[in-house]
């Protein structure tokens, strides 16, 4: 178990590695997630002021 | 048949609900793949005759590269279609591409010097692959700065798209010269594994990590997609019902 | 238009009327080939800028500043000045050619002569061409006969003029097209300076990567014909293609 952690000596190397790699794929989920829902906000807002220019 | 297919693909609306529908079935799977390539490659793989342990860097740097040059081709061919058939729809796709892109060059290039750091000494080598990593890395902020510089957005759009369009065709020339310019100098090349013939057992997870992080890309990009045609389609009566429903 | 504006305007007449929207009806717009059109247009450039000569010298004393930047940021050693001296050369013409695109399309765009050509009927593609030419002749040409005597003070010998003049010379006019091509995306965005930078400098990595080559090459007396060869593949390319890019982008951008 420790030897899997250590990873050989290396573990300085390729833990951050791996942790960059995690963080930037669920960044990109959380953004993209997020730029979602911010359009159908802007989308509902946009209707609304329609709504209420008639 | 297959052009109402094709003309069906123009409409936002039903790239909208198809995008919608579409999302799970790239998720999930690319969670398995990635889950499993993690596990192949941390645990069962065996460690490289000469770089031991600190090989399975592979194991993320290689699909985040890989990511970052098909994350580019897709947005310069959508770009092109959008140009060239006037499509909004093309323009939201490779709109969409351009953050996931940039995001995976950044991680391709962390892990590279990385691993560069164990393997050369340093943790930057101007090796080809990575100053070219560099450069395309600067491409996607370009054409991300490009875009956001331009008000107007059919004009951002088309601007955009015609730089994706002069990138694409550099970059074959960029890597040239740089490859050419690293050779001349003799800097130690690519991370290159001892053997030239890998075990399955270590393959293996390096194929099942390519395909998730394809299949993750997909799913990212029917997400930014649903939020690029939002953003396109000012008045539209369907909206009505996707945003309230 | 008053004061020297007018003057140039009714020097240029002859030049301006076939390119002027309705000012012939049918000839020498239609009849004057795309060809006649571009020199036209070369000719008008050259003229205007010759007006404003002070502004032709601004990328040249760019280009020299930047030159004494390095000896007195590094080491007044001639022999270590001599080893950087392909870098120094090639960074200062990139960034002074940088500065220098600014006024490719700014006057034009500014007083709707671009819109002019993209309307005239005649191909903008020629035009741009001609603008570019222009822009090549009036900074990238002059900044290769200055390199050397920036190269001398860096302890280059003088065996290596021709080379270096060669090599920023046809570098050059490649850095005009892939000017061109930012210059014409980036039209009216204000202080799009950094922008242009961005866009223009991973296009122009190529020309760096074999210039710096050829001019080291130079310096060192060794034959230098294969990076400028190169040079002049990546001149050919970009002469074939910036200029459609160019006039893409220019339509895009006006529209």
């Amino acid at each position: 178990m420790r030897s899997f952690f250590d990873m050989g000596g290396y573990a300085a190397f390729v833990w951050p590695a791996y942790a960059v790699t995690l963080a930037v794929i669920g960044l990109n989920i959380v953004w993209a997630r997020r730029a979602l829902a911010r359009a159908r906000e802007e989308a509902r807002r946009r209707l609304q002021m329609q709504r209420e220019a008639r | 048949m297959t052009w109402t297919w094709f003309h069906r693909l123009a409409s936002p609306p039903h790239v909208y609900a198809l995008a919608a529908r579409l999302t799970p079935w790239f998720a999930w799977p690319a969670a398995l793949c990635i889950v499993a390539g993690l596990w192949g490659g941390l645990v069962l793989a065996p460690p490289d005759y000469q770089q031991g342990d600190g090989f399975r860097i592979l194991y993320v740097h290689a699909p985040s590269a890989w990511m970052s040059l098909m994350v580019y081709m897709t947005m310069a061919i959508a770009a092109a279609i959008g140009l060239i058939w006037r499509m909004k729809v093309a323009h939201a796709v490779a709109a969409s591409c351009a953050p996931i892109g940039a995001s995976f060059t950044f991680a391709a290039l962390v892990t590279g010097a990385l691993w560069g750091e164990p393997m050369w000494g340093t943790y930057w080598e101007w090796d080809p692959r990575l100053t070219s990593e560099l450069v395309l890395l600067f491409l996607y902020l370009g054409y991300m700065g490009l875009r956001a510089g331009i008000e107007d957005p059919q004009r951002a759009d088309r601007a955009s798209a015609l730089l994706a369009i002069v990138g694409v065709v550099n970059v074959p020339i960029i890597h040239y010269s740089v490859t050419w310019w690293n050779s001349l100098h003799q800097a130690p090349s690519v991370m290159r594994l001892a053997k030239p013939a890998m075990p399955f057992a270590m393959v293996a997870p390096l194929l099942l990590m390519l395909l998730g992080f394809t299949l993750l890309f997909v799913a990212l990009l029917l997400t930014r997609l649903r939020s690029e045609v939002l953003a396109r389609e000012r008045s539209a009566s369907w909206i009505r019902e996707v945003v309230t429903g | 238009m008053s004061g020297p504006e007018s003057h140039v305007a009714h020097a240029l007449a002859p030049v301006a009327t076939p390119l002027a929207l309705g000012a012939q009806p049918a000839h020498p717009a239609r009849s004057a080939s795309a060809f006649e059109a571009a020199r036209l247009a070369l000719r008008r450039d050259l003229q205007l800028a010759f007006r404003k000569r002070s502004q032709l010298v601004q990328p040249l004393a760019f280009f020299a500043m930047v030159t004494l930047l390095f000896p007195l940021a590094i080491s007044p050693e001639l022999s270590r000045l001599r080893e950087l001296a392909p870098g120094v050369l090639w960074v200062g013409a990139l960034l002074a050619s940088l500065l220098a695109l600014e006024f490719l399309f700014r006057d034009d765009a500014h007083d709707g002569t671009l819109e002019q050509y993209a309307l005239s009927g005649q191909s903008l593609t020629a035009l741009i061409f001609a603008k570019t030419l222009a822009h090549w002749l009036l900074t990238g040409l002059p900044l290769a006969l200055m390199a050397p005597l920036a190269a001398l003070s860096l302890g280059v010998g003088v065996a290596a003029v021709p080379g270096i003049v060669a090599a920023v010379a046809v570098g050059s006019v490649t850095l005009s097209l892939i000017g061109s091509i930012g210059g014409a995306l980036t039209l009216g965005i204000k202080r799009s300076g950094a922008l242009l930078s961005l866009l223009t400098l991973p296009l122009s990595l190529p020309v760096l990567i074999f210039g710096a080559r050829a001019t080291q090459l130079a310096i060192h007396g060794t034959p230098f014909l294969a990076p400028l060869e190169l040079l002049g593949a990546l001149a050919v390319f970009a002469i074939t293609l910036a200029p459609l890019a160019a006039a893409a982008a220019v339509r895009i951008s006006l529209e």
